[in-house]
């Protein structure tokens, strides 16, 4: 399925997230790297070894969900922008997600944005919550928002309308 | 006639770092390059590079050039740009045509890092208005800043493909769906992933029938292919583009070895005809070194590591050492073996056990 249209299957999904119990602790990475290739600056740029060091350049990436804070110092930094992060303790009814975002126009803060799926297809309406672009991001600018908790498994990616 | 020790025939990724290596050892250098800028294609590569720290993963490929080009420039290479290499002879000579003045060098050892020209695809109506390469289509966003038109139809999922839908995207031009004959996604799934997500549909086992518009390209006609590449009657598509943009591979440009005489190999996972070479990427003459694409298609990050090997081994040929040689040597070699290593590296590795020396 992911190797013929470049949507990753639930069950993929599903594999890339922690426990609930992890997630009802607050700010966590979700990564969607399913194929080894020869890159690794998700582990190189984890300050708090979180993620297991690789032994081959080609090892696909292994998160330790516990000491994981969500600090999304691997966000940015991930040159397929398959990293993200997820605070689930957001609100009751919303889930916070952090992602990378390098189209424009940015959105501004309290901006209602398109939510879409892995497929592109809109999903939800979403609030944008922090827009952050300092130069350590390089150019790939992290945006925050608030989603409904029924979204967390579909959410990923959104669409700005002016 | 111009003598220098190592001459470098190309101001790529391959050729920057084979220039660096070889003055680093204390070669005097010459660089070549056809075009008015160094850098190659680095410099219309606006993502993230994969690969580990010490390929600069992480960077993006126009910032690596300013480092490559600020390093050359602390050296002692001299960079002739506008500068084609016309010839090589059987003595040695070399020909450079620049600025419309023909003159003559010739090198101790040369390292040819020409790199790759891009495939075509045969269609109806291939060559009207509106059908680019993929390069070209990059030239024109991410050189010239022009837009290279509304609508996009994308020929191919290989990472070139995949990397050029995205920036077009970012350049606010619609791209309507990507293309690719093979049952699979050839490039990254990641790269696949983040377009996918933009709501682009990625259609493999797909090809391009025809082509059609008055004075340019209007509508592209798709079709789907079955188990054995043939065409399916009855699942012909329709597309409204004004653009569509072939990116279906790479073939060494390798004219400049074909004269030179070294020993040629047809290797189908390089993508055409290669050099045969050895682990220092010499040829089957010992003044003829290689680097990068024109040895085979790979990505830039292996280009560069080829570069630094070739650069260090033509200078030491000349008894120009490296005062780090061993370390540096024994380090560029483990990056190339865990760079070609995974998956990704399969055809890499088949053409080398055919391309070598």
């Amino acid at each position: 399925m992911l190797e013929r249209t470049g949507i990753a299957s639930k069950e993929q999904v599903a594999s890339s997230f922690p426990s609930m119990e992890r997630l009802a602790k607050g700010p966590v990475a979700i990564i969607e790297c399913f194929q080894r290739i020869p890159c690794n600056p998700c582990a190189t740029s984890c300050k708090r070894g979180a993620m297991i060091p690789f032994e081959d350049i080609n090892d696909l990436p292994n998160l330790d969900h516990e000491t994981c804070n969500g600090c999304s110092l691997c966000v940015f930094n991930c040159p397929g922008l398959a990293i993200m992060v997820v605070d689930y303790t957001y609100s009751d009814t919303h889930v916070s997600f952090k992602i990378p975002y390098e189209f424009l126009p940015l959105p501004q803060v309290g901006q209602m944005v398109k939510g879409l799926d892995r497929q592109g297809n809109e999903i939800c309406r979403a609030e944008v919550l922090q827009v952050m672009n300092s130069k350590v991001m390089d150019r790939t600018p992290l945006i925050t928002l608030a989603v409904e908790k029924e979204h967390l498994m579909t959410f990923r990616n959104i669409k700005v309308v002016s | 006639m111009k003598y220098v020790e190592v001459l470098v025939v190309g101001g790529g990724p391959a050729g920057l770092c084979a220039a660096i290596s070889a003055a680093e050892s204390g070669a005097e250098v010459l660089l070549t390059e056809r075009s008015s800028i160094l850098g190659g294609q680095l410099i219309k590569q606006t993502h993230m590079f994969f690969g580990s720290e010490k390929q600069y993963a992480g960077t993006r490929g126009i910032d690596i050039t300013d480092i490559l080009i600020d390093k050359v420039a602390e050296l002692n290479v001299e960079v002739m740009k506008d500068a084609n290499v016309l010839s090589v002879y059987e003595d040695g000579v070399i020909s450079i045509e620049q600025n419309g003045k023909y003159m003559k060098v010739r090198p101790e050892r040369i390292i040819i890092a020409t790199g790759a020209s891009e495939k075509s695809l045969a269609f109806p109506n291939n060559d009207m208005p509106g059908i680019y390469g993929a390069g070209a289509v990059q030239t024109l966003m991410n050189i010239h800043g022009v837009k290279p038109g509304h609508d996009v139809l994308m020929v191919g999922a290989g990472n070139i493909g995949l990397i050029v839908s995205y920036q077009l995207m970012q350049a606010g031009v619609n791209v309507k769906a990507i293309l690719d004959a093979s049952p699979t996604i050839g490039g990254y799934l990641v790269h696949a992933s983040k377009i996918r997500r933009m709501g682009v549909p990625i259609l493999t086992r797909h090809t391009v029938k025809r082509a059609d518009g008055n004075d340019s390209l209007e509508r592209a006609t798709i079709v789907e292919l079955n188990e054995k590449w043939q065409e399916i009657p009855g699942t012909e598509k329709e597309f409204d583009v004004d653009v569509m943009c072939v990116s279906v591979g790479l073939s060494p440009l390798s004219e400049l070895l074909f004269q030179s005489g070294c020993e040629m190999k047809y290797v189908r996972e390089f993508g055409g005809y290669v050099p045969l070479r050895d682990s220092n990427l010499k040829t089957s003459l010992d003044h003829i070194y290689i680097a990068g694409d024109v040895g085979g298609i790979e990505e830039a990050s292996s280009a560069m590591v080829e570069g630094h090997i070739a650069g260090l081994a033509a200078a030491m040929s000349i008894d120009k050492q490296h005062p780090a040689f061993e370390s540096l040597y024994k380090d560029y070699q483990e990056q190339l073996d865990s760079l070609r290593a995974g998956h990704a590296g399969d055809h890499i590795r088949a053409g080398m056990a055919k391309a070598s020396l």
